[in-house]
């Protein structure tokens, strides 16, 4: 594959300018994930409303531009969706979402984010009293 | 035997894998042969000649193939043997590779003369290859694993590794030569160290035989493992070497044909060295090829190839310096051998990887099996160029400037 299909303009724009990439505020739910292989790790944090809204979303870490880039994709789009949306939300539509193909090396990469975020839905963060 | 006047470019037309564009009109630039070699016509010729006109299983029928492969096979124990420098060929083990080598010591020799409160001492920078078979052995024995520390520049703390060195040390595992920073480390001294608090030694030498003389008789290691694919043979084979004295009281590793002498319903009596260790059909084909590979590496000067390796290491370490903004992983080049692993300030290891494969290069981005050194590095990942026989300075001069490419792509944009 030519890489240069990889590093869309789309691609390096979210990398270099990323969608809410920080802390969440008064997060409700939050996940870290981390691929070994490469040192990559994304945390994901979440504010879900009472109606099951994802109020608001964040995220940080650090990685190569594809991690980064498709966090902050993963944010973007899901930000304001409701938990269920969020749920059906597969890996081939952040593949789909991500635009450029990947190998299935880089798809990992890509990933990385979808699944701190799938796990972190299911992860109230302890201080529940604050919420 | 006569050695042959070394040229790279030369060699080059031996590689057909070489001579391809891995993109539309761009030429591979093969720069990943810590990872793996690619081997030549003469080795993927054996490979055909022997399933073509003399393959059958070893050691078993008498009919006229199976005794020329038998030939062939044990002929390719007694290159390897020479190769290496060992007294006897049956101290050369065939394994599928250096992994399995240091498994089998681990299981087999680890687990018959370890005990609590025993001692392995390791180093920092080995690979997980020679890590992992020891926790586990731990696990099984109640010895504990202790890691020697390296220094800030990449090298094996020598006073550190002898404090660390004790009566309660039963084995030491060392990397001969870093598969991230290119270390030689100093195994005469190790060795003698070592034995002198009644230690057995297991040199991992996945890095060093295919770049460097090994004579294992007068370096008097117990153990050392190498792997074929690292040195111009196939994968799928490799070598396990260790004294006859101590192969001799070790249990089996695996179970099953050959490595018997005779089984009954009530057990089984071990067979003699070598076979001992080799349980069913081994890789055969891939043995013969991998004495072939050692037929190549005998007709050119090792020592010339080292000296070459050197001058490509020093021309890509002082020339991707002066590019500014990148770390060099390891010691200085007198003091490595062909490895040069290194970080981009604000560039992930992946993109550079991805980045270099567009110019046709290909280089290893990771952890490369050494996540404990990463860590002690304070680094997440490293590319790492890595050189072989075949390999030019234009191969250098294609690396720099699409490092250098790299970099302003990242840049350009900020
Ligand atoms: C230093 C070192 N040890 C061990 C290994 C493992 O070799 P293999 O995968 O052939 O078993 C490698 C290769 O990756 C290596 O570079």
């Amino acid at each position: 594959m030519n890489e240069e299909e990889i590093y869309q303009e789309h691609v390096l724009d979210h990398y270099e300018d990323p969608y809410q990439k920080g802390t969440c505020p008064g997060a409700t739910h939050a996940h870290e994930e981390d691929n070994p292989l490469c040192g990559d790790v994304v945390r994901m944090e979440l504010k879900i409303d009472d109606e099951g809204k994802i109020a608001d979303v964040w995220f940080d870490g650090t990685g190569c531009c594809i991690s980064l880039a498709s966090a902050s994709m993963l944010t973007e789009k899901l930000h304001g969706k409701s938990v269920d949306e969020a749920k059906a939300f597969a890996a081939d539509d952040m593949l789909t979402l991500f635009g450029a193909r990947l190998t299935p090396n880089r798809q990992k990469c890509c990933l990385l984010p979808w699944r701190a975020l799938q796990a972190a839905m299911f992860s109230p963060t302890t201080d529940e009293s604050q919420k | 035997m006569a050695t042959m006047h070394f040229d790279p470019a030369t060699l080059l037309a031996d590689f057909p894998i070489l001579a391809q564009e891995v993109h539309p009109g761009v030429s591979l630039r093969y720069l990943d042969n810590a990872a793996t070699t690619h081997a030549p016509r003469q080795v993927l010729d054996s490979i055909r000649d022997t399933m073509e006109r003399h393959y059958a299983n070893v050691h078993r029928g008498i009919h006229a193939l199976s005794e020329q492969s038998t030939e062939l096979y044990e002929n390719a124990r007694g290159k390897l043997q020479a190769f290496l420098g060992a007294e006897h060929a049956e101290e050369i083990i065939f394994t599928r590779g250096t992994t399995e080598s240091i498994n089998l010591v681990a299981r087999s020799w680890g687990d018959a003369n370890l005990k609590p409160g025993d001692e392995i001492l390791l180093t920092e920078m080995e690979h997980h290859a020679n890590l992992v078979p020891w926790f586990q052995a731990a696990e099984r024995t109640g010895a504990t694993v202790r890691c020697a520390p390296i220094t800030d520049d990449g090298q094996l703390d020598m006073e550190a590794f002898k404090s660390m060195l004790t009566t309660k040390t039963k084995v030491v595992g060392v990397v001969a030569i870093s598969n991230v920073l290119g270390t030689i480390n100093p195994l005469e001294e190790i060795i003698a160290t070592a034995h002198a608090v009644g230690s057995v030694v297991i040199v991992d030498g996945a890095q060093q035989a295919p770049h460097q003389h090994v004579n294992l008789a007068e370096l008097d290691t117990d153990f050392y493992a190498a792997s074929g694919h690292k040195m111009l043979g196939p994968s799928g084979i490799g070598i396990l070497y260790g004294k006859r004295e101590l192969l001799q009281t070790m249990p089996p590793f695996l179970g099953g044909g050959s490595m018997i002498r005779r089984v009954t319903t009530e057990g089984f009596e071990p067979a003699e060295l070598p076979t001992r260790f080799e349980a069913g059909t081994p890789p055969i084909v891939a043995a013969i090829a991998l004495g072939v590979a050692i037929d190549y590496l005998k007709k050119i000067d090792l020592n010339a190839v080292e000296e070459h390796e050197r001058t490509l290491t020093v021309a890509a370490q002082d020339r991707l310096q002066a590019l500014g903004g990148v770390r060099i992983l390891g010691p200085s080049p007198d003091k490595k051998v062909g490895i040069v692993s290194f970080v981009v300030d604000g560039v992930h290891a992946h993109d550079i990887a991805q980045r270099l494969d567009s110019h046709g290069i290909a280089v290893r981005a990771g952890h490369h099996c050494t996540m404990p050194l990463h860590k002690r590095l304070g680094v997440a990942a490293s590319s790492r160029a890595s050189f072989y026989i075949y390999n030019t300075q234009e191969d250098v001069d294609c690396l720099v400037s699409a490092v250098e490419d790299t970099q302003r792509f990242f840049r350009k944009r900020k």
